[in-house]
């Protein structure tokens, strides 16, 4: 089981990303620099999280124009894996890999917490180790995290089961009351129509050890090998 | 100022400007053997203000313990560097930015952090935590809340997208703030013990070589500010705010790092207060060198800069470096790989001399010794702080009911939660936080490892308003025990000394006598300084600050699946606390919320008695039976019981004393206290008893509210809305 990580100049969760994917496929993925413009054979690529550029500019919006994108582009059409968290999932709608887009949180305000989601849907290549309807439990840690897309979009999202993760509280409830961060329908994590990209802002590989206080993110990982080999 | 020409004549207006007084500039001209030109008389001005030169200092930092067979560089680094065992070390510095957070909070804290993160991978570490010590004016003052709000904002701006962990801190409200807040951050860092970098330059001949941002003019003059009281013009000085770049920083931490896993450094400082001319002066210093610099050479945001500029800016994220011979194009090459600027800007000579070139013509010619190492020392007169009474328990009024009591407190702007400021900081990044802000001790495992490094900021300023010496111990003890009650063995402290004006008898006396106490704490309790940051002139219109040495304390566990967290954690444990009260209420915050008097004697510290204790609480925790500690600090033990049981969410049953004071028994701040839940009481008491420290059991914990001995009570949700509820409040008012 090969993985890759994309190192964007900026992007700072690159080794919770690699421990995450390291401990899951038990080989360590390989770390491709955004200036490369080809990528190694590889079964799943993630988009960690972090700043690019500094994100001093949309985004994501940056990242997005790199070399390596074309390359992710190509194989997000072959359908490899590719998953996205926080400025990743940034980084793949402002590269046209998924729809919509992160606004600045409804508080305006960095939030670092833990949250819970509901696992919306289980038959998916990220999620197939969970339960339908499933809370758990990841941190978030973002600024920009709050999903906007058109009605239009988002009803078609919601009828093809591609809204994958919503905030919710401990018991499942969706409401206004657990939307962290101001999502349109408190969206957390969308894939794309063929159901290859999963962008999310939540981390799940910052739940993955009993020392982090919970270890609800590795079924995360867990499902991306089982759904490749 | 306008400095284009270096011609400009030097007139004692120009020297008073520079913020040199005329002795001073005696000296200077002794030096000298003749007139500085301008170029050469703001190096003087920087290199001997007191931000750079710790004149009213040094005398008494002198005094401060700096040695155990862990430490590996003491203060006079970047950082101070422990060995933590494995082949690893901790570097670590706390740092204020207090004057500029003033005038600019965002741009003044954030530029903080970067500064002391950079100075920890100076050292070849990469920083894996950051903390910060805090202190703002009173809640009302108009001010606060822009300020406040301004600063977390910078923190986070810059730790967050450096993907550090911001894992702890402390912040006060004061009136004696008002006018200057203070803004400590504190960075540790990990490195391979025999991979430290130092700053003292070698090799004649070796190129001198500029990497980072490029050199604009911003910052100028900014260590100067940082070494005078403010008066109502203060915010004209915002120009001399530098600005942060979080982005560059952190190609320059990667770009340093790499570098640095090859053979080819040899020296590198960065450039903080007074950027290149301190960066350059210290290198050579410490090396015994000289210098010639080709200041055209330096890259430049700007056009028109001249070489006073550029000596004095303090333009963020830049390195020097001195490199070995012929490494020139590899380190150019990563440099280039992560887009920044690198510049060979000049050589090292065997003049001791400092030579500024401008186009080939000499700009400056300056010796370097007498300026690094034989600046101005004073040696202030200082008087002590007359001491206070101890409070007679028997003189509270006692109005307030117990359960009343901790509700005000636990919602009062000291006690309340600061969950509002530390959720704004990504506490998590990196993947290796185990125990996270509102604790006692932040701890981040050492990545690939069961080990992890524990980091406090403590410091208590009413208790050394009161009494310098025992607040001065009291900071190091309450920074130790915070360590301890992690499961943490303390290994050292860097010490932020905040104070007002020097210059003033009064306020020397308060400087004076926390380094005593700093100092003996130290000694009694194996705890050294290995780094440090002075910051004086914090007064405005001839107002002082409440003396405020914040201290940074870091710790090791060795196995983290033995360490302990403040929550209680199963509804069937003892509540135990390790260590004597005898009631002391003197500055507690009892007496200032409940009672209305902030006076008296601040609890006394018993250093040995702190130590019997600290080594005890780490036994117990090392040995697996205690996972729920906590120490007793601001507020007494009603407080630390109550928020144990808010971390935990299951509450306590607390018992009062058949005899004393009732209101100094749940509220007395005593030091050398922990409150530790178990379920094997008597194992812990033996231990306790055989290592003569006192321990009794104090209540019992299940429930779901706080009981003071099975009768009046508050519950959980009440606390918890009380206690997380009164910032975000707060904060709120401020956007109406």
């Amino acid at each position: 089981m090969k993985s890759a990580v994309i190192l964007f100049p900026g992007i700072n969760r690159e080794n919770d990303a690699i421990a995450a994917l390291e401990q899951a496929t038990g080989t360590k993925p390989t770390v491709v620099w955004h200036g490369e413009t080809e990528l190694p054979k590889t079964d799943i690529i993630m988009v960690p999280g972090g700043f690019s550029y500094g994100d001093y500019l949309r985004c994501g919006a940056m990242a997005a124009k790199s070399p390596i994108m074309r390359a992710v582009a190509e194989r997000a059409k072959a359908g490899v894996t590719i998953l996205g968290v926080c400025n990743g999932f940034q980084i793949l709608t402002e590269a046209g890999l998924l729809p919509g887009a992160l606004m600045r949180n409804a508080s305006l305000k960095f939030i670092c917490k833990n949250t819970r989601l509901k696992i919306e849907n289980t038959n998916t290549r990220f999620t197939n180790q969970y339960k339908t309807g499933e809370v758990v439990d990841y941190p978030v840690a973002h600024h920009d995290g709050n999903f906007f897309a058109d009605r239009e979009t988002l009803d078609r999202l919601e009828g093809e089961g591609r809204v994958v993760l919503r905030y919710c509280d401990a018991n499942g409830v969706v409401d206004p009351a657990t939307n962290l961060n101001g999502s349109q329908r408190n969206i957390a994590g969308i894939i794309n129509e063929a159901g290859n990209v999963l962008g999310m802002m939540p981390h799940p590989e910052n739940a993955i050890d009993p020392l982090h206080g919970g270890t609800d993110g590795r079924n995360l990982f867990k499902s991306l090998v089982e759904a490749a080999s | 100022m306008s400095a284009n020409d270096f011609n400009t004549p030097i007139t004692p207006e120009l020297v008073k400007e520079h913020g040199l007084n005329e002795e001073e500039y005696k000296l200077v001209l002794e030096i000298m053997g003749r007139e500085p030109n301008i170029n050469e008389l703001g190096i003087f001005s920087v290199m001997w203000s007191e931000h750079c030169s710790y004149k009213s200092s040094k005398k008494w930092l002198k005094t401060l313990p700096t040695k155990a067979d862990w430490v590996i560089q003491g203060p006079g680094e970047n950082a101070g560097v422990i060995d933590i065992g494995d082949g690893q070390a901790a570097v670590f510095k706390m740092e204020s930015h207090n004057h500029p957070s003033f005038i600019e909070p965002y741009q003044g804290a954030a530029t903080g952090v970067g500064g002391i993160m950079r100075d920890v991978f100076t050292m070849g570490a990469r920083p894996v935590a950051n903390l910060n010590a805090l202190r703002f004016g009173e809640p009302d003052h108009p001010k606060t809340r822009h300020l406040l709000s301004g600063v977390v904002e910078g923190i986070g701006g810059y730790g967050n997208c450096m993907g550090v962990p911001t894992i702890g801190g402390e912040t006060n409200f004061h009136a004696s703030y008002n006018g200057n807040i203070l803004v400590n951050a504190m960075t540790v860092g990990l490195a391979d013990a025999n991979n430290i970098f130092y700053s003292a330059a070698a090799g004649i001949g070796n190129p001198v070589v500029y990497v980072g941002s490029k050199t604009g003019r911003d910052g100028i003059h900014g260590a100067t500010m940082a070494s005078a009281e403010f008066d109502d013009d203060s915010e004209e000085k915002r120009p001399t705010v530098q600005v942060g770049d979080p982005f560059t920083e952190k190609l320059l931490l990667e770009a340093c790092l790499e570098l640095m896993a090859t053979d080819m450094i040899v020296a590198i400082q960065d450039m903080g207060a007074a950027g290149l001319t301190s960066s350059s002066f210290e290198m050579a210093s410490k090396g015994g060198v000289g210098v010639e610099l080709w200041l055209d050479k330096v890259p430049m945001r700007e056009e028109g800069m001249t070489p006073y500029e550029l000596m004095l800016s303090e333009s963020q994220e830049r390195m020097l470096m001195v490199l070995k011979p012929g490494c020139e194009d590899a380190a150019k090459a990563i440099f280039d790989k992560w887009e920044l600027d690198f510049a060979v800007i000049g050589i090292l000579t065997d003049t001791k001399r400092m030579v500024l070139k401008w186009h080939g013509e000499v700009a400056g010619d300056l010796p370097i010794d007498p300026l690094a190492e034989a600046s101005p020392e004073y040696d202030r007169p200082w008087e002590p702080t007359p001491k206070q009474d101890r409070i007679d328990p028997s003189s509270i009024s006692g109005k307030v009911s117990h359960v009343d009591a901790l509700k005000t407190l636990i919602a009062s702007p000291d006690l309340a939660s600061r969950r509002w400021i530390w959720e704004q900081y990504d506490h998590l990044v990196m993947g290796n936080t185990i125990v996270r802000p509102g604790g006692d001790a932040g701890v981040v495992r050492v990545q690939g490892t069961n080990k992890g490094i524990a980091a406090t900021t403590d410091c208590t300023p009413r208790y050394v308003m009161a009494d310098p010496v025992e607040g001065g111990k009291q900071a190091v003890a309450e920074a130790y025990r915070n360590l301890v009650a992690t499961g943490a063995k303390p290994l050292a402290i860097t010490d932020n000394m905040n104070f007002g004006n020097p210059e003033r008898p009064r306020i020397m006396g308060q400087f004076v006598g926390a380094c005593q106490g700093i100092a003996e704490a130290c000694i009694a309790l194996d705890f050294p300084v290995v780094s440090g940051n002075v910051s004086l002139y914090n007064e405005t219109n001839g107002v002082g600050i409440m003396p405020t040495p914040a201290i940074g304390g870091v710790g090791v566990i060795t196995d983290l699946g033995h360490h302990a967290t403040i929550g209680i954690k199963r509804d069937d444990s003892a509540l135990i606390m390790i260590g004597a009260a005898t009631g002391e209420l003197g500055q507690s915050l009892y007496l200032k919320t409940i009672e209305g008097r902030e006076e008296g004697a601040p609890p006394p510290v018993d250093l040995n008695a702190e130590k019997r204790a600290g080594m005890l609480v780490r036994e117990l925790i090392e040995l697996g039976l205690v996972r729920t500690c906590h120490d007793i600090a601001d507020g007494g033990l009603l407080v630390a019981v109550a928020e144990m049981c808010l971390a935990g969410n299951i509450g306590a049953d607390l018992h009062l004393p058949e005899a004393g004071s009732e209101v100094a028994w749940l509220f007395g701040e005593d030091q050398g206290r922990y409150v530790i839940a178990t379920r094997d009481p008597d194992k812990v008491l033996n231990a306790a008893s055989s290592a003569n420290v006192a321990a009794v059991i104090i209540g019992q914990a299940g429930g779901d509210a706080v009981t003071i001995d099975g009768g009046a009570k508050v519950s959980l949700a009440e606390l918890r809305d009380l206690n997380e509820g009164w910032m975000p409040s707060f904060m709120a008012e401020a956007a109406q």
